[in-house]
């Protein structure tokens, strides 16, 4: 998307759902949801609309972990590491995703096709190790279902 | 028409009930999407209605659809009621999920809903407000405050904007009881709050929902749509988070509605004086305001009979991790710790013996089975070092190393802190460091070293700028892991960094042998 554009996408968004302070989440959510991750170039367009200093608005993108600030690969699989799926055996199921998936945990393959990144608790806690992967949840991964993904991320 | 009932929540999607569901539809049923009953091990369910009974199978793929259809299928439970993981229950809060549709108004409302706010809104707020504190409801989201006395205090507070906040920001491992009435019945919850905001004059509410929960966002958001009309003048919004575990923390959330980094407030001044927006707010769990609609319709003398102690009413317990018969068990409190874990849960899913369960999520303490006799209760859990925080039970077998469980309580709070306060933001990264070195010196078996003073080993403990000067050994970097642990915990501004210690101090007390030291001397079974 062309710098304007992104422009135009805050400009617009603000227009119809106000500008004041409490807005900047949602903003943010929308940009990322249309754009894929929130543009450092970005930021000076969010601030004026708002009335916020680029400082401010920095300090809220870096704050929340769902904010990224790159694109992410075509495929994105969020792996839970919490307690309960680390107590049906997740940390070695997270070792084996990474390496089928050819990314280490935290990182894009080189190619672009996926991402793979850590997440805290989806809340099914009683059927892990769990993962959400484009959005979709799975559950009781094992090998068997790592390859699945893996075929789908190949796809 | 043959009518099925499947799940639409989130674990049974994860298990595959969209496929199952699809399959019953072409095959000519009519489908309707429920929430989950609550028992994970017979996901995905389908209850097929035959002369006004509801006959359950489960688990079931799509291939089963003419067995389940002839009554044929293997997994045939009967009547899900009966089963003994619910026939024991006692669900207040928990009635109509996974029973009706859970958008469908129709259902909410032949299923008692609505008549707590009918009966609240027929009431003066400060009757409201007392009804509440007679249940005695406390706070479901882990402080286990009493609710009524946070709506008094905001019905006192002379203001012309005041807000209702549901912190659905569940995030804890363990939980997921939020989620599941969020997704199975949002009604009860929205009820709750319209009440909430009649008993003390609030005229619109947010419900912060953490974004890991998609199906959640979805389903509260359509059903505030639908139900606009039934609780006017009371409005409603959802607000999405952005995945910082710190935002559960009341504080923290309240900025992270305003637009801000989700840091944490010092208290006073309390939010339910200067709350959101610096208005008087009433912040609330979601189950602590999903109770409310129960207690308004049925009274709060119903509520208060159940319970133990202080601990008045129901508590929906979450069974999660390696557990048999995962799920919700509400049940008022007073039930045991062993009770939950191995007669409902029926022990591990490994088939192992249990080592380790932590109640209450990252923050809270891991119990040995040897003290599985504790009452589930606030006070009894406070007094055994511990906290229910927001009800999830975390089983673990024989296979856990605690030591690593104590090192992940340290990295979690080391990812999560917001930053604010010192004690949790370097304690936390300074407790990973040092839990590697216990579990580096735990596994290279040192030399046991020689008598010294306990001061002196805290001073070489602590040498950081000058590494072969550090005392690496076991005493001295348990020594300081305590001494580390004590400041976090009464040093941190909230519950991130003050309960951090929960966990390690727990592992390290109830499990020493995985820390390098000989283990307790075991009490004689019964």
């Amino acid at each position: 998307m062309q710098q304007e554009d992104t422009v135009r996408l805050i400009e617009d968004w603000t227009k119809t759902h106000g500008r004041t302070r409490d807005r900047l989440l949602p903003l943010l959510h929308m940009l990322q949801e249309e754009i894929g991750f929130i543009d450092d170039a970005a930021i000076p367009a969010i601030a004026k609309n708002l009335n916020l200093s680029r400082a401010d608005v920095h300090g809220v993108v870096t704050f929340y972990h769902d904010f990224r600030r790159a694109p992410a690969g075509r495929h994105v699989v969020k792996f839970c590491r919490a307690e309960s799926c680390q107590a049906r055996g997740a940390a070695a199921m997270e070792k084996a995703a990474a390496e089928r998936l050819g990314v280490p945990m935290g990182e894009t393959r080189p190619d672009g096709q996926v991402t793979l990144e850590p997440i805290y608790c989806l809340g099914l806690c009683a059927i892990g190790p769990n993962a959400l992967v484009d959005g979709r949840p799975v559950a009781r991964i094992d090998t068997a279902a790592l390859e699945r993904i893996a075929q789908e991320i190949a796809a | 028409m043959t009518r099925v009932y499947i799940s639409r929540d989130m674990a049974s999607v994860a298990l595959g009930a969209d496929d199952v569901a699809r399959a019953f539809e072409a095959a000519g049923c009519e489908v309707v999407r429920t929430g989950s009953r609550g028992l994970f091990s017979i996901e995905p369910l389908v209850e097929v209605e035959n002369e006004g009974q509801r006959i359950g199978f489960g688990p079931v793929g799509p291939a089963d659809v003419a067995t389940v259809l002839d009554g044929s299928h293997k997994a045939r439970l009967g009547n899900v009621a009966d089963l003994p993981f619910f026939a024991g229950q006692q669900r207040f809060t928990f009635a109509r999920c996974g029973i009706i549709d859970p958008l469908s108004l129709q259902d909410y409302a032949e299923h008692d809903g609505w008549r707590g706010l009918d009966a609240a809104r027929a009431m003066p707020p400060q009757a409201v407000v007392d009804a509440v504190k007679a249940s005695g409801l406390r706070g479901r989201g882990g402080a286990g405050f009493p609710t009524g006395v946070k709506w008094q205090t905001v019905l006192e507070a002379a203001s012309d904007a005041k807000f209702i906040v549901c912190n659905a920001d569940e995030g804890d491992s363990g939980t997921f009881a939020d989620r599941m009435l969020m997704e199975g019945d949002p009604f009860c919850l929205i009820e709750g709050m319209a009440i909430a905001g009649h008993a003390v004059g609030a005229g619109h509410g947010y419900i912060y929902i953490r974004s890991e929960y998609p199906f959640a966002i979805a389903a509260m958001q359509e059903a505030i749509a639908l139900s606009a009309a039934r609780i006017a003048p009371f409005t409603l919004e959802v607000r999405v988070g952005a995945g910082a575990y710190v935002c559960g923390e009341e504080t923290a959330l309240l900025d992270s509605i305003e637009g801000k980094r989700g840091q944490v407030r010092a208290k006073p001044p309390l939010p339910a004086l200067q709350g959101l927006f610096g208005q008087p707010t009433v912040i609330n769990n979601v189950l602590s305001l999903a109770a409310v609609p129960f207690i308004l319709a049925e009274g709060a003398e119903a509520y208060a009979t159940i319970g133990f102690g202080r601990s008045r009413g129901t508590m929906p317990v979450q069974l999660a991790g390696n557990v048999k018969h995962g799920g919700l068990y509400e049940i008022g409190f007073g039930i045991t710790l062993g009770e939950l874990v191995n007669a409902i849960g029926g022990g591990t899913a490994s088939g192992r013996p249990v080592r380790a369960v932590q109640v209450g999520g990252p923050l809270g303490a891991y119990f040995p089975p040897g003290m599985f006799d504790l009452p589930f209760d606030y006070e009894a859990f406070a007094q055994a070092g511990g906290l229910i925080g927001h009800a999830g039970i975390t089983v673990f077998d024989d296979s856990v190393d605690m030591a690593h469980m104590a090192r992940f309580a340290m990295e979690f709070c080391a990812v999560e802190s917001c930053g604010k306060c010192t004690p949790c933001r370097i304690g936390s990264t300074r407790g990973v460091e040092v839990m590697d070195r216990i579990i580096a010196a735990r596994d290279s078996a040192p030399a046991v070293p020689a008598e010294r003073h306990w001061e002196g080993y805290l001073q070489k403990a602590l040498h950081s700028r000058t590494p072969d000067r550090i005392d690496t050994g076991l005493e001295a970097q348990t020594t300081l892991l305590r001494d580390l642990c004590d400041t976090m915990k009464y040093g941190s501004l909230c519950a991130l960094g003050g309960f951090t210690p929960y966990p390690v101090l727990s592992a390290l007390d109830h499990f020493p042998e995985d820390f390098g030291a000989p283990a307790p001397i075991k009490e004689a079974a019964e």
